[in-house]
């Protein structure tokens, strides 16, 4: 078929009758054109046709022949980019960067007139990361030629009365710990722009799946249509005979050793109770047998054909009864060695304890007690790039895995445990990841792939479909949160009783620590004399629930921040000073069940009552939006606590290497997906070093680079991996100091100690290190150095970090919203949220986190359910029953960071990745009850939810509330 | 998405090139049809290029080509200038109630850079309840004219085709040929308010009214209900009968875009607020 693409004629293979435009696309070489649900519904494979937009994935390939086909990589001519390509690298717009070639080549077909309408223009485009303020901008600044000049379409001109730069209290100044001794432009502190932002929005960096590697075979699975059932046989015979297919894989082929698909650096943390094909089966989905084929055609008509027949057991839905005597048992075989707390109540995971005494009884004896039951529900990462790897063996038969994980090197453990190979037999890495949000702290895709690499010594694919995520991924665990707490008639705790009940669907993939996590800095925020927390993680017969970005802490802190503002009505304390009043205060202990003070956290810093103040304020200034008439107002806030790390010790094996050339290399463990790591590693690197990013090389996310790396999870990219970075960094310029030195020196470099010299002593300068006012050529110092530091490329330092130690980060969200009370309908007028990041390293970036954080809080506050049938069925399977916010869901956060220096992060800096989602949901839902006087219990809140509450309430329109 | 059980794709240029092969169905825009797996279906017959106009205008009124673009209609109702729709007539300047179709296309979660390739026909025969072209076409009494299999033809209300969310009164084989819209209904004044569970998402209902020439009005209730809901008056309703019509309509239906208990009574709320509309208007 002949079409043009990017202004050149090509001459492609006919397409396949059923195929679409997309992949057509794609095997013409055009891996910019990406996929996020090949369905319809998210823009990432965005198209010019003719100069219309077009989504690929759902246009007939054939339509497009003698046709004129622009990707995101030909909307300008050579290495040049469209404007709104150009104003999306500027502004910081994108994270991930999945959704930008598609967000671009949409943009690039609006005008000026379209810029009041663009939550219309830009619906069929989404985005996970960034909460879109930024791409608004960057498309008023491209097609509009500036944002802010009066931009109907552009947040920042809409309010004209907030403050000029939603981004105050600036960092504090980093000079001082600045081995230099002067500031260095590209360093700590710099909002410096993410690397390969120009090829990221042209969708020429490659993704997972955006590399072509030869004879790659097609792996495909057949999901059980059952709850819960015992596979009495499988009948392979039919499948086998279709063309092109190569094995098919049972539960007879797979290792008979049982793990979890949750990583995590002690593997002991999650339990052993998944097998990679099983002969029981306990979701709906869940994969039964895996078809390896040429072609993905051949494997979808393969496992249509697989016979299987089911022996099918009585299943169990809700946590409560999968509890209760007389329910289905999920995993009868399984106890406390395997990590299966009581397997014969469906209990793996359970937390009873407290401190101070009889809650009860403190609670009879209080002046006022307030409490509820709230909760939560399933919610969808939803990251653009769907999980998926690749794997082969290489030159020297070594199995190969390209893979979208947070944790390259956990799954090259679990592999090799799993598959009996050595560790050094097994190579695991990342490219970019297209988002993950937790849901890539798992092994979905990578053990299937592997077997069948070595089943069939072919390259194998796993690429996940957007309906995959939906029945066989992990959910945000939904959980039940009873809060009753107790107080003095001054707001005053006086106890806190807390009960938890968490759903981990199917497996435990995460259920422990997410359980325990939730019922911690939640709960530890406050210091109350009293404390009681009964909880416990139960299995069913739904899809499994794993990590999600605050890793239980969202669904806890729900229920306490709510708890706290009906605390905070009932006593007409204004909420902020409620909070004011009860909080832990730097230096207090902080404890959930037991009396004693955690001793791995330590106060690095506190910037909780500066995140009160700021948001407070922010909330007082207004900014000048109107609720619709007859829309009744109310404004609402709550606060979160989290550890800068994951407890129990998160490691990171760095390295920094000198080439002969004057660059430096520096190597990490921690995948880069979305989290802007990478910005602020190279960011680290220059202020250390002293030397600009033109000289620096960062590879990471690859098991063949350095020893370790617990992984991108816990927010630790910054605090762990950084300060494993900033180490090896230092340790580099003092090598290099004292081998300048020697060479100075007259040769004498064996007799000067490391203890003599300092990093400081010497500049990397572009010809060689300067120290004493004179030039050793790199070639000297590199030839004076010890052969235990030299590598093949150059002069190395590397540095093992093993952090046991945490500091404590805080996030306050506040908003005001008008409610319809007829509909339900939710605006979010203001949105606020102040945080305490310790020195920010990366201002635009870090604001990049609290933005995306908050806009994920806002669609699962408001939006976002992954619905069942009650029967273990998902009926929103897709992006269109699946509400990710769109461009009109998500309004702008105002965000404030704390004035703070942390002890224990590097130059100061905190975590400030999951934490900003944790309080969103509570402080929308506490504005809804002030505004309407009806409070919603079951989160989202949706329409139908607020709708029915202030039915029920007989609340009317027009009445305002505030929360200060 | 690659659809991997086609096995054949067939351009259909005569009548009898649309008798369907065991295993075949006819492709419109395909949006539909390419966004889902179609593990039953063999191969596709194309509509679009039958070369049906796509709009023709009459003194009876409109008729909308099975496969006009959503786009097309929208910006021909618009009266604007574009690739699409230079060839075509100006609408008749006293059919006010083309209004209703960019409004209508606003109520679909699908975007513009879906309208381009999706077509009216299309919409109405995949037969969601959150179709919006057959909000449209129910607001304005409009007609399908199919083409059965055996050869015969028939004409039937749209607001008679759906018969629940997803399926439809057509015939296996039988094609939809065309909307027809009468003048009267497009001369008169019309407006539609949707609600769903996000800002712009998938309609949870879709409530439309139209004041006729003669005063009648009539409300037509979509997207909530199963079925289309179409209620009938002789002047503008009171607001308690027209409250109580719309919560008595059969078919409100819970699935991921909401729960019947909620779409029965925004339905009447979007109705009164339709009502007013419709005295602003006539005020
Ligand atoms: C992002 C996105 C959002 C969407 N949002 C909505 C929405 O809000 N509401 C909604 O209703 N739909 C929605 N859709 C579904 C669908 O795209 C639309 O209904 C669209 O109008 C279908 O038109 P089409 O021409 O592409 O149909 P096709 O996909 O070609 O066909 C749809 C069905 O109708 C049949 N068909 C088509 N034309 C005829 C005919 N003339 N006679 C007989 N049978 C015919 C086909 O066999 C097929 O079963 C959405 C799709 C996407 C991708
Ligand atoms: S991949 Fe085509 S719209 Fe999502
Ligand atoms: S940057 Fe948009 S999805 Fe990640």
């Amino acid at each position: 078929m002949r079409l043009t693409i990017n202004d050149s004629a090509v001459e492609t293979p006919a397409p396949a009758p059923g195929q679409c435009l997309r992949t057509l696309l794609r095997e013409s070489g055009h891996l910019e054109v990406k996929k996020g649900c090949d369905a319809g519904d998210c823009g990432a494979c965005s198209v010019l046709l003719d100069g219309e937009a077009v989504h690929s994935c759902i246009v007939p390939a054939g339509r497009a022949e003698g046709r004129s086909v622009t990707t995101a990589a030909g909307l300008a001519p050579g290495d040049e980019l469209h404007p709104v390509q150009e104003a999306l690298v500027e502004s910081f717009g994108f994270q991930c960067g999945f959704c930008t070639p598609g967000m671009s080549v949409t943009a690039s077909t609006l005008g000026p007139e379209d810029l009041g309408d663009l939550d219309r223009r830009m619906k069929g485009n989404l985005c996970r990361c960034t909460g879109y303020r930024p791409i608004r901008e960057a498309i008023c600044a491209g097609v509009g030629g500036g944002a802010g000049d009066g931009c109907g379409g552009c947040p920042t001109a809409a309010l004209a009365s907030a403050p000029a730069a939603p981004v105050e209290a600036e960092p504090e100044p980093v000079e001082a710990v600045d081995p230099a001794g002067a500031p260095m432009s590209g360093g700590v502190g710099d909002s410096v722009r993410p690397p390969r932002g120009r090829e990221i929005v042209q969708g020429l960096e490659p993704f997972t799946f955006d590399t072509v590697v030869p004879g790659t075979l097609t792996l495909r699975v057949v999901g059980s249509p059952h709850a819960h059932a015992r596979v009495v046989a499988i009948d392979t015979t039919a499948a086998r005979a279709v063309p092109g297919v190569v094995v098919i894989l049972t539960h007879e082929d797979v290792p008979r050793r049982r793990y979890s698909t949750a990583r995590h650096q002690f593997r002991d943390d999650d339990p052993d109770d998944t097998r990679m094909l099983d002969d029981v089966v306990r979701h709906i989905g869940q994969r039964v047998v895996a078809v390896v084929a040429e072609t993905a055609a051949a494997a979808a008509a393969a496992c249509a054909l697989v016979r299987i027949d089911y022996e099918v057991l009585p299943a169990v839905f809700e946590p409560e009864a999968a509890r209760s005597p007389g329910a289905p048992v999920l995993h009868p075989e399984l106890d406390e060695s395997d990590r299966v707390h009581e397997s014969g109540r469906n209990v793996v995971a359970a937390l009873h304890g407290g401190y101070g005494g009889d809650v009860d009884a403190a609670l009879a004896a209080s002046a006022v007690t307030v409490g509820g039951t709230w909760q939560t529900s399933r919610v969808s990462h939803a990251q653009l790039e769907t999980h998926g790897s690749i794997g082969w063996l290489d030159d020297d038969g070594r199995l190969v895995i390209r893979s979208s994980t947070q944790v390259p090197f956990l799954v090259r453990d679990e592999l090799a445990l799993l598959l009996d190979l050595p560790r050094e037999r097994v190579r695991v890495f990342a490219a970019r990841v297209g988002g993950g949000f937790g849901g890539k702290q798992e092994i979905f895709t990578e053990d299937l792939v592997a077997l069948a690499v070595l089943r069939t010594s072919r390259p194998v694919a796993y690429e996940f479909s957007r309906n995959d995520e939906f029945v066989r991924s992990s959910f945000r665990h939904p959980m039940r949160v009873s809060v009753t707490l107790g107080a003095g008639t001054d707001g005053v705790l006086t106890a806190m009783k807390i009960d938890v009940l968490s759903d981990t669907g199917a497996y435990g993939n995460h259920a422990i620590g997410v359980m325990f996590h939730g019922c911690s800095e939640s709960i530890g925020v406050y210091r109350s004399p009293v404390t009681r927390v009964d909880a416990e993680a139960v299995y069913t017969n739904n899809v499994p629930s794993g990590a999600f970005r605050g890793y239980g802490l969202g669904q806890v802190i729900l229920g306490v921040e709510s708890a706290m503002d009906l605390l905070a009505q009932e006593l007409g304390i204004d909420p902020f000073d409620l909070r004011r009043l009860n909080a832990v205060r730097r230096g207090d202990p902080i404890h959930v069940t037991h009396p004693d003070h955690e001793e791995d956290i330590v106060w690095g810093s506190y910037g909780l009552d500066q995140c009160l103040d700021l948001a407070q304020a922010a909330l007082r200034r207004g900014n000048g939006v109107e609720a619709p008439a007859g829309w009744a107002v109310g404004e609402g806030m709550a606060l979160s606590m989290l550890s800068t790390m994951a407890p129990r010790g998160h490691f990171s094996d760095a390295s920094a290497t000198l080439r002969p050339d004057g660059v430096v290399v520096l190597d990490v463990g921690s995948a880069e997906f979305g989290n802007g790591t990478s910005t602020v590693h190279r960011q680290i690197a220059t202020t250390v070093l002293g030397i600009g990013g033109d000289r620096l090389v960062l590879r990471r996310s690859d098991t063949d680079l350095v020893g370790h790396d617990t992984g991108a999870f816990a927010s630790s990219g910054i605090t762990v991996a950084g300060r494993a970075l900033h180490a090896a960094c230092t340790k580099l310029r003092t090598l290099v100091a004292g081998l300048a030195r020697g060479v100075v020196g007259g040769g004498e470099g064996d007799d000067v100690f490391a203890g003599d010299v300092a990093a400081d002593d010497v500049e990397l300068g572009p010809g060689g290190a300067i120290v004493d006012g004179r030039t050793v050529p790199w070639a000297d110092v590199l030839a004076a150095a010890a052969p235990e530091d030299l590598v093949t490329d150059g002069l190395r330092a590397s540095v093992e970090e093993r952090a046991y130690v945490r500091s404590l980060a805080f996030n306050v969200h506040a908003v005001r919203v008008a409610v319809d009370v007829e509909t339900g309908s939710v605006r979010v007028l203001q949105s606020v949220q102040a945080a305490d990041a310790g020195v920010v390293l990366n201002p635009a970036q870090c604001r990049g986190q609290v933005e995306g954080g908050a806009a994920q809080g806002l669609g699962s506050a408001l939006l976002e359910e992954v619905m069942t049938d009650g029967a273990g069925t998902v009926t929103s399977s897709v992006f269109r029953f699946y509400r990710v916010p769109q461009f009109a869901d998500v309004p702008t956060t105002e965000v404030y960071f704390a004035r703070t220096s942390d002890e224990l992060g590097p130059f100061g800096a905190k975590s400030m990745s999951e934490s900003p989602y944790n309080p969103v949901a509570p402080a929308v839902g506490n504005a809804i009850a002030r505004a309407t006087g009806a409070r919603v219990f079951t989160q989202p809140f949706s329409r139908d939810r607020v709708w029915r509450a202030a039915a029920e309430a007989g609340a009317t329109g027009g009445a305002t509330a505030t929360a200060s | 998405m690659d659809v991997t059980t086609i096995s054949s794709f067939r351009a259909a240029r005569t009548r009898a090139d649309l008798a369907l092969a065991p295993g075949e169905v006819p492709i419109a825009g395909g949006t539909w049809l390419m966004s889902e797996p179609q593990p039953r279906t063999t191969g596709f017959v194309d509509l679009t290029t039958m070369g049906w106009p796509d709009l023709e205008v009459g003194p009876e009124g409109l008729r909308i080509g099975a496969t006009c673009p959503i786009a097309t209609l929208v910006e021909w109702a618009q009266g604007r200038q574009t690739r699409r729709t230079t060839s075509l007539a100006t609408p008749p300047s006293d059919w006010a109630a083309l209004a209703l179709a960019p409004r209508a296309a606003d109520a679909l979660l699908a975007s513009f850079k879906i309208w381009t390739t999706a077509t009216v026909g299309g919409n109405v025969c995949r037969t969601y309840a959150a179709a919006a072209m057959i909000s449209f076409a129910v607001a304005l009494d409009g007609v399908a004219h199919c083409w059965a299999a055996d050869g015969s033809e028939r004409r039937l209300p749209v607001a008679d085709l759906p018969t629940g969310d997803t399926t439809n009164a057509l015939a296996p084989g039988e094609i939809l040929r065309a909307v027809e819209i009468p003048a009267a209904a497009l001369r008169s004044r019309a407006t539609l308010r949707r609600i769903a569970l996000a800002e712009l998402g998938r309609s949870g209902s879709v409530v439309t009214g139209r004041v006729d020439a003669d005063g009648a009005v009539v409300v037509g209730v979509t997207a909530a209900t199963s079925r289309p809901v179409v209620l009938r008056y002789p002047g503008v309703p009171t607001a308690a009968e027209l409250r109580a019509d719309v919560e008595a309509a059969e078919g409100y239906y819970s699935d991921p875009m909401g729960p019947a208990d909620w779409r029965r009574a925004v339905s009447a709320t979007l109705a009164l607020r339709v009502r007013h509309d419709l005295l602003q208007e006539t005020a």
